[in-house]
């Protein structure tokens, strides 16, 4: 690798990179991110190797692991350009067919294409496929072209040509401006004007300053950042340099989440070959700016992606917020002014500087623009992650991108904003996805969660679920949450249990109304938001629990009760699975649940062919 | 030396009070009562229980809840320490603090003041309230840095480091000294959501010490 001097020795790199990759007349892509190791893509890469080598097309087709694509259910994904040939579902037992047909002969291999399941026709390329083409995938698009652990790749697509731009053409105060214009917010939830939060940052005296990438995602069923931070690092990198140049700060953290074993990696090997190159230490690009970066890596706690936490965090304390009036780009880290954004808010910064902010504020809502990757989960046909511009209708990303409900059962709500935000009832669907109308329905952006339920979910259960966790994830330092997310859980737990009454529902919500004015940090300020919002929208379902102890879902099992309709034809399977024998009857003749011994298990629910077994 | 001052508004009084003074420093300093539990005077604030908030709004922006005790004031504040949303939310998280520790007279005292008649949530009997006091304390003041938080959430307790006592304790009896905990409990809670009201009974000492072998004057004292 070489080491880059000036922005002509970039360029040069990047035509030596491209004039390299010219020779290969085809590029296999293989995703590698969590999703896909999880459908073990490790195996197909190695069986494309190994054919490849046999076939002896190594020198011809270039093999390339890339990040996360996107669509984490069909994997593990294969690409293949210059066709753009998207493959999915793929096995290493396909790999020799995929070898022979389509690489030496051109031709498809029918049954890994993508089945629209309408007209039952086969896609071949990727942005034909519905799941994909109501998107704008302007972040998300360089994920499947390179390779995150080669800075030769980004560099090939035009990466850090941004941080030319900005070093070279541009002063401080015009990054400012231009990310001002653009109207960027946070990615993180709250949707603070990243512009001016540098500005104010900027204005503060002194000379020690830090920039800070927030990667420590928790909230359940999302995982943006991790894609981001997986399969495209650089674009980070090159965000917090072009921040840190802004700021004038020379110093940046990147805090990643233990659990993230696979972004800690990536993001690690990007910092590497950046200060190997140059991009990354004394004078950069001879401009002389000074920028180094550091990971730090979480415990595990949900409370730390909350600013201060995340702050007292790398300070080496325990991982607790405190009151912010004194707001971080005032005093942050070490009491200096910090700038801290979130993954996806510093990787959109490389992007507004390379087109300009007209381009991105023309994209978008009046008060939010550009766009917004959410990972898009629950009961929808196609889940995965889906990037779309601001200001889009649920209804399109639910039915359109989403495919709709997954079998037969109506869709009812949309959880967005993971325990900080709140359920949205399928009649508010037609709501633009933006910062604000989220909000004013009692829900929020947050992070881009969207975990979509239909009617076998019950919405005390999911309510009760989210309370459990924050109960579990709240640091414990304030006592409205510490003390009242117990309580909360204590009243949704007898609620389900079918010992609720009226009076425990006007507690609850009463309850959850103080917690969320009282509490310390954005945890508890917006812990509430599943219960009111679940209560706002589906209060027949919390009466149903309390006046006839009936869970309308079929979900809180010390309220219902599995019995057999007369569709059953006696098969028996249901008797064989069931674990404590509470099924009986003769062979070819409708059998019976003895409810004094049901464990209420699922089971022969999950076995009956006939659909029989029936849950009240 | 002229001292800097500030003009707040505290419940539509003006007020000219010292800059870098906290919302509920200039409020006693004027005799208007903000009621705490976790707050002490020179310990750093904690703001963690929460019963000092107030509601407080700035040029005009929309009124926004945070605590007294940590709040700076700030020219023009205008500070509303008894709206009925303040009123009601000190109620509940005094419901919440003595349903925690019925038996600790600090939150038998908070909930009496608050007019607390009826507690609905299940009683508990923990005999320390997180309020961190005695953390602050041998930290701050006696320069002891021998006690800290462990755990997180409804798990989290006050600890010595590994459980043991370490060097850096020199048994200054610091911490039982601030701790609300140690103070004469109240015996009168018997069923679950009563309150009693009647405070101060010396008949017993209880075994009540958070940290086993060292510190209050429990029988287990080692002083």
């Amino acid at each position: 690798m070489r080491r880059i001097k000036s922005a002509k020795d970039l360029e040069q790199w990047k035509a030596t990179i491209l004039k390299k990759q010219g020779t290969h007349e085809m590029v296999v892509s293989v995703c590698g991110g969590t999703g896909c190791q999880a459908y073990d893509c490790q195996k197909v890469k190695m069986t494309l190797q190994k054919e490849l080598g046999r076939h002896g097309l190594t020198k011809r087709v270039a093999l390339k692991v890339t990040g996360c694509p996107g669509f984490c259910e069909r994997g593990p994904l294969v690409t293949i350009y210059p066709q753009n040939i998207f493959y999915q579902k793929v096995t290493p037992e396909d790999v020799p067919e995929i070898v022979s047909k389509t690489i030496q002969n051109g031709t498809k291999v029918e049954r890994l294409l993508f089945e629209d399941s309408r007209n039952k026709q086969k896609i071949t390329s990727a942005s034909e496929i519905p799941f994909y083409r109501p998107q704008m995938r302007l972040l998300l698009s360089r994920n499947d072209l390179i390779d995150p652990n080669r800075i030769e790749d980004y560099i090939a697509i035009g990466g850090y040509q941004s941080l030319v731009k900005a070093l070279f053409q541009m002063d401080p105060d015009g990054i400012i401006e231009e990310i001002k214009a653009s109207g960027l917010r946070g990615r993180g939830g709250a949707g603070y004007p990243t512009g001016k939060k540098w500005e104010e940052c900027k204005r503060e005296s002194g000379t020690t300053k830090y920039v800070i990438c927030n990667c420590d995602e928790g909230d359940p069923g999302a995982f943006m950042d991790r894609a981001l931070m997986e399969g495209n690092p650089h674009s980070v990198l090159e965000g917090m340099l072009i921040g840190a140049y802004a700021i004038g700060a020379d110093h940046g953290f990147i805090y990643i989440r233990h659990e993230y074993p696979l972004a800690y990696k990536n993001a690690e090997i990007a910092i590497q070959q950046a200060k190997r190159a140059g991009l990354l230490g004394q004078n950069i690009l001879g401009s002389g700016f000074n920028f180094e970066v550091e990971i730090t890596k979480g415990g595990g706690a949900f409370v730390c992606g909350e600013s201060t936490a995340l702050i007292a965090s790398i300070e080496g304390r325990v991982g607790e917020p405190r009151s912010k009036q004194i707001r971080t780009v005032k005093q942050g880290l070490w009491r200096k002014p910090t700038t801290l954004n979130n993954v996806e808010t510093w990787a959109n910064v490389p992007l507004i500087i390379e087109k300009g902010s007209q381009w991105f504020s023309s994209i978008g809502t009046e008060k939010s623009k550009g766009t917004k990757i959410f990972s898009l989960v629950g009961k929808v046909k196609n889940t995965g992650l889906v990037e779309v511009p601001m200001g889009i209708t649920l209804k399109e990303i639910i039915y359109d991108i989403g495919g709709g409900q997954q079998d037969g059962r109506k869709i009812k709500a949309v959880q967005t904003g993971g325990p900080s935000g709140g359920c949205i009832p399928a009649s508010l669907f037609d709501l633009p996805v933006d910062f604000d109308s989220l909000t004013e329905v009692g829900s929020m952006m947050g992070s881009g969660g969207m975990i979509v339920m239909d009617e076998g979910t019950c919405m005390v259960d999911v309510a009760k679920y989210f309370v459990h966790f924050l109960e579990e994830e709240s640091c414990g330092k304030c006592l409205p949450c510490r003390e009242g997310l117990k309580r909360m859980g204590q009243i949704l737990d007898r609620i389900t249990e079918g010992n609720g009454n009226e009076e425990s529902l006007l507690l609850l919500e009463e309850l959850a109304q103080v917690v969320g004015d009282t509490s310390l940090c954005g945890l508890g300020k917006t812990a509430s938001n599943p219960v009111l919002s679940a209560l706002r929208y589906f209060r027949p379902e919390f009466e149903a629990h309390i006046r006839q102890k009936r869970c309308p879902a079929g979900v809180c099992t010390p309220l219902i009760q599995y019995s057999i309709s007369e569709d059953c034809t006696g098969c028996g399977a249901c008797a064989k699975i069931c674990p404590t024998q509470a099924i009986e009857g003769e062979k070819k003749k409708i059998h019976r649940i003895l409810v004094e011994f049901c464990s209420k298990c699922g089971s022969c629910k999950e076995v009956c062919k006939e659909e029989a077994v029936i849950v009240q | 030396m002229k001292r800097e001052t500030v003009n707040i508004t505290i419940d539509g009084r003006l007020l000219e009070v010292e800059k870098g003074s906290t919302i509920l420093q200039a409020g006693r300093e004027f005799g208007i009562h903000i009621p705490t539990m976790c707050f002490m005077e020179h310990l750093t604030p904690y703001g963690g229980c929460r019963i000092c908030v107030v509601e407080i709004s700035q040029n005009g922006s929309k009124p926004f809840i945070d605590t007294a005790c940590t709040y700076e004031v700030r020219e023009g504040l205008l500070v509303q320490t008894q709206t009925p949303k303040i009123i009601h939310a000190r109620k509940m998280l005094a419901e919440l603090l003595v349903a925690s520790a019925p038996n600790v007279k600090l939150a038998q005292d908070i909930a009496a003041r608050f007019g607390l008649l009826k507690v609905r949530f299940p009683m508990e009997d923990n005999r320390c309230i997180l309020c961190g006091l005695c953390i602050r304390m041998c930290y701050e003041q006696m320069d002891g840095r021998a006690l800290g938080f462990v755990g997180r959430g409804t798990g989290r307790k006050i600890s010595m480091p590994f459980n043991g006592r370490p060097e850096t304790c020199r048994l200054c009896r610091g911490c039982d000294f601030v701790c609300p905990g140690l103070i004469v409990p109240c015996h009168g809670v018997k069923d679950p959501g009563e309150l009693c009201g009647k405070c101060v009974r010396l008949e017993e000492m209880p075994n009540c010490c958070e940290f086993g072998t060292f510190g209050c004057f429990c029988d287990q004292n080692p002083l």
